[in-house]
């Protein structure tokens, strides 16, 4: 039982002043990836039956590789800004939440670069 | 933190029953939350048979009705009768809303009538609303001004007046701030959009002086951040406003301070 009062708890630690910056980058990420995936399913859709030496040339060329480093960096960024919205909302335990915390952003981060190396790799080996 | 059940002395068990008087023509049940503090058994819900034809038109008025003639031991908020003072904020039908402007003839079968949702209970219909008027209190709900009191009253041109329009009307009945999931999760730190709506009544005034330092206080990810714009508080609000906007409002004033 705690004898603090009520405004007390309320204002606990005072505002975080920050918060801003994730919310905007959630809105920036969200419009970018509009036109990229359409960009990116359109593209897929017009590769549909075509060889391996066709797609790498596609995913070889400068535009094509450009815009897709900026869909899968727009589109794990989002997705580890998003998930971070889910955990904080609905896990409480402190310490489980800054494990998974982590482990998203970690994951995320792998996988973009993973991303990001492989079309790269086929830019640059021609 | 997100409940999938109630805590087990929450769970609602069994209920009494109270037939309509001999003779009444038109009826409609009220099942009605009960709980008492004293008695240590698990709420319930008990249903009313009212006949209507003695009855007001407003679910306020049943409820008057239950408590002077039928059951003197049912317990709520209510004061003005009329929309104005928010006292009998409750969940009727599923929505949040005032009992004393919401038609019986407005719910299709019977007239469930709950406590406003996730709060503590006092008893019966009366939630615990402590933590939500010390956050009201938080954002300092007052006009704060450095330049010293002209000789008469402070201007607002009609331009200026208008903007508070959709903002004064509330009446901090608090039927957004608990039909809103993110407040459920998040109580103790989210201010909620009954108390984000009234920040932003003071952040648009233009007599006000402390915009920025308002804004200060409610930059953080848990105070105002927790907003998902899930709209439940403006389908929700009694009053016809918009607390959902309100916040957007507040959202967009704090990208344009920084640009």
């Amino acid at each position: 039982m705690s004898l603090r009062s009520p405004l007390g708890r309320v204002r606990g630690l005072g505002a975080a002043r920050e918060g801003v910056g994730h919310w905007w980058h959630q809105r920036l990420t969200s419009i970018a990836l509009v036109p990229l995936t359409i960009w990116f399913a359109a593209s897929l859709v017009s590769l549909i039956g075509a060889d391996y030496f066709t797609m790498r040339e596609w995913m070889g060329s400068p535009l094509a590789a450009g815009l897709l480093i900026l869909f899968l960096v727009a589109g794990f960024y989002h997705a580890a800004l998003g998930l971070q919205v889910v955990i904080e909302d609905y896990l409480h335990h402190e310490g489980a939440k800054i494990a998974l915390l982590m482990a998203v952003n970690a994951l995320a981060l792998v996988l973009a670069l993973t991303g990001v190396l492989a079309v790269l790799s086929v830019l640059f080996a021609g | 933190m997100v409940e999938f059940n109630l805590p087990k002395n929450s769970r609602v068990t069994g209920g009494k029953t109270h037939a309509a008087p001999e003779g009444a023509a038109k009826t409609r049940d009220f099942k009605v939350y009960r709980w008492d503090p004293d008695g240590g058994d698990n709420p319930s819900v008990d249903t009313y048979t009212i006949d209507l034809d003695t009855c007001g038109p407003m679910v306020l008025d049943a409820l008057i009705k239950i408590k002077n003639e039928i059951d003197p031991t049912l317990t709520f908020r209510r004061s003005c009768r009329e929309g104005v003072c928010g006292s009998c904020a409750m969940n009727i039908d599923g929505t949040n809303t005032l009992a004393c402007t919401k038609f019986i003839d407005e719910v299709n079968g019977d007239i469930k009538v709950y406590p406003l949702p996730h709060m503590p209970v006092v008893k019966d219909l009366v939630p615990d609303l402590t933590q939500a008027y010390a956050q009201y209190t938080s954002i300092e709900p007052w006009l704060k001004t450095t330049t010293p009191a002209p000789e008469r009253e402070r201007l607002q041109s009609q331009e200026d007046r208008e903007k508070l329009d959709g903002l004064w009307e509330c009446i901090l009945c608090f039927s957004c701030t608990t039909s809103c999931p993110s407040y459920w999760w998040n109580a103790e730190r989210y201010l909620g959009p009954a108390v984000l709506l009234q920040a932003y009544r003071w952040i648009a005034d233009s007599r006000d002086e402390a915009a920025g330092e308002r804004l200060d206080n409610l930059e953080d990810p848990f105070r105002l951040y927790r907003c998902h714009t899930i709209m439940n508080c403006t389908k929700t609000c009694p009053k016809s406003l918009n607390p959902a906007q309100a916040i957007g409002e507040i959202k967009k004033l704090m990208i344009a301070r920084r640009g």
